[in-house]
């Protein structure tokens, strides 16, 4: 790189991306912030940290995932379409790259339980599985709907040894398991880690998560080369809080690859969303005229959050990233299509971006325009719910 | 110092009246917000009671300009709530509407300038808190920052109800260290024998959910002035 500043940089000491992120929490949980932040920082630029990261990473995460080229999807849609395979990864999303990193640090602070949001339920899998690996005592935070909608994957943390608490307050959906986590986590500071599952939440987490995400899309810019490929045009992702996005963006943020966020419709809060401060960041929430939260209204309970992370405000602020909307009624149709035309059953959020890209296929994208796209996740969680959608009795 | 749940029913008016009557020193009243992080079961529980009864920030306001009383009114919410209002109009309009004072319980020290700008320039406190985790420098600059009092958090805890008095001792002891501002003790203060006990450390103590519990569950504003009354006499004692 020249002297150019790099687009997805290290925020500012505030934890500021431009106009947007920061640390807006009780008092009573700045110190552990701040612990927090000085932990990371020193973990990350410790080569040792970061070595068993990259190994825990390849000997229990399954990494590198590999890159497949969507070949009939491709020909259908008149496009050059490569899929970056985080379904394949361990626990069947891109979760478990920021959990490893993320237990890895609590370890190192000395600390010996986590807890952690869900909404599909795939963080908390990935939050039990990494806590099982290294004897941490885990809880995780699901609101009440979620439990009900993804109901094996409570089970999943269960046998895994987690416990799971069911959220009532508010929508009980996954801004309410984010809030209980939050009020949990000021009762037990000292010997727990909030193991946060998107690029959300206070300083230092937006950074710290994208960061440890980082590594798809330094694999994905390596393999694209390595493919004969290079950059491609597009760069694609679902956005819920953004985690499987920033990791992908990462890796094409200083390239020509224009990158294109999706949003379920229910939960875009780019396109209907204004700033506001929620969980911690300042950043674009939907909310009403006075200042309350709306709740947000998604298929995937992966998608239904009402805000977004604060650097995806800052890329679409300043132009760098552009989001998208689709809505429910369009993505079981495009879970199907990639499921029959690839072999491949994405998850519920994952479908947002293959539903985009087939809306805009001959629109938005051009013919034969290459595009990756970040498979953030299978879609085993989701069979029964899409069952009972495609067959209503 | 009460504190209650502005909207979490038509008479709260009448309720705060009541505590004043009961002895209350000042009162600090509750702005509801959708997501109150700082809160358990008890206040969230009025909080969307009284956002379901369409109360707003403008409301509040105009409902406490009908309010008679002669002791300080602090005003506690989260954030969103003025940020989206806009700081200066919403620090402007809390004090014509009477309140001294705010308390912010999710505006971190490092991100207050703004607010304590647009609140100093109407002349509205910023009364900061002091959690048990906060180390002592941090915890001298915070009640140096403080106006009005400073807000010491007895216990790792969101606000809800406790029996014993958590680290308030040792909070109040270290703020004394660097400020001769009053302290008041919050969080989990529910009944007269823990407010005798904890006004021997500090300069007073606010009750919330023990109180709102009751007024959400319908008790009246004679029950109300009689709760604070009984907080007033143990003090007193
Ligand atoms: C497969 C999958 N993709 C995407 C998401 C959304 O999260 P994020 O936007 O942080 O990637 C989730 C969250 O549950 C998920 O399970």
């Amino acid at each position: 790189m020249n002297n150019a500043a790099r687009v997805m940089d290290t925020p500012d000491e505030r934890g500021r991306f431009g106009n947007f992120g920061g640390r807006f929490v009780p008092e009573a949980l700045v110190p552990a912030c701040l612990e927090l932040e000085s932990a990371f920082r020193e973990a990350w630029a410790d080569e040792e940290f970061v070595e068993e990261f990259q190994s825990v990473l390849r000997q229990f995460g399954g990494r590198p995932t590999p890159i497949t080229p969507l070949r009939r999807l491709s020909k259908q849609l008149g496009l050059n379409i490569f899929a970056k395979r985080e379904d394949l990864a361990h626990t069947g999303s891109h979760k478990i790259n920021n959990v490893v990193g993320q237990t890895l640090l609590t370890k190192r602070m000395g600390k010996t339980r986590v807890i952690a949001e869900t909404g599909a339920g795939q963080h908390g899998v990935a939050t039990a599985t990494a806590a099982a690996r290294l004897g941490l005592s885990c809880t995780v935070f699901m609101g009440e709907v979620d439990t009900v909608r993804q109901e094996l994957n409570v089970f999943r943390m269960e046998l895994l040894g987690a416990r799971v608490v069911s959220v009532t307050s508010g929508s009980k959906t996954l801004k309410d398991a984010v809030n209980e986590a939050m009020r949990e986590w000021v009762t037990c500071v000292s010997d727990t880690h909030y193991c946060l599952g998107s690029v959300m939440g206070p300083h230092p987490f937006p950074w710290m998560v994208r960061e440890f995400q980082s590594v798809i899309g330094n694999e994905a810019a390596r393999q694209m080369r390595e493919l004969a490929v290079g950059v491609p045009d597009f760069v694609v992702a679902c956005v819920g809080g953004g985690s499987n996005a920033a990791g992908i963006f990462a890796g094409f943020a200083d390239s020509s690859a224009r990158l294109v966020g999706v949003e379920a419709a229910g939960g875009a809060a780019v396109r209907s969303g204004s700033p506001g401060v929620l969980h911690g960041m300042r950043s674009l929430l939907l909310q009403d005229e006075f200042g309350q939260i709306e709740e947000a209204h998604s298929i995937s309970a992966g998608l239904d959050y009402p805000g977004i992370g604060p650097e995806h405000a800052h890329l679409a602020e300043v132009g760098r990233a552009e989001y998208y909307a689709i809505g429910d009624e369009d993505v079981i149709g495009a879970l199907k299509l990639l499921s029959e035309s690839e072999g491949i059953i994405p998850a519920l959020e994952t479908a947002h971006a293959i539903a985009w890209i087939a809306r805009e296929a001959g629109g938005l994208l051009p013919k034969d325009a290459t595009v990756l796209v970040n498979l953030s996740g299978r879609g085993d969680k989701d069979v029964a719910q899409v069952r009972a959608m495609l067959s209503p009795s | 110092m009460p504190y209650l749940v502005a909207g979490s029913t038509d008479q709260w008016v009448r309720h705060v009246e009541a505590a004043v009557l009961g002895g209350a020193d000042a009162i600090e009243i509750g702005i509801p917000f959708s997501d109150p992080m700082m809160d358990g079961p008890v206040i969230q529980a009025a909080a969307q009671i009284a956002l379901e009864r369409s109360t707003t920030f403008e409301s509040v306001c105009g409902e406490l300009e009908t309010l008679d009383v002669d002791v300080p009114l602090i005003a506690m919410t989260y954030y969103n709530v003025f940020l989206h209002h806009g700081l200066e109009r919403a620090a402007g309009r809390l004090r014509a509407a009477g309140v001294l004072g705010a308390i912010l319980p999710d505006l971190a020290m490092e991100e207050s300038n703004p607010w304590r700008e647009s609140a100093g320039a109407v002349d509205l406190a910023t009364i900061l808190l002091v959690a048990p985790s906060t180390p002592a420098d941090r915890a001298h600059r915070l009640a140096q920052a403080s106006e009005g009092f400073t807000y010491a958090a007895a216990r790792m805890a969101v606000t809800g109800v406790a029996r014993d008095d958590g680290d308030a001792a040792r909070v109040v002891a270290t703020i004394r260290e660097a400020s001769d501002i009053p302290v008041y003790v919050g969080i989990g203060v529910s009944r007269p024998v823990q407010a005798q006990e904890l006004s021997k450390v500090s300069d007073g103590v606010i009750v919330g959910s023990a109180l709102v519990e009751r007024i959400i569950g319908g008790s009246n504003v004679a029950d109300t002035e009689s709760f604070v009354r009984s907080f007033r006499d143990a003090l007193d004692e």
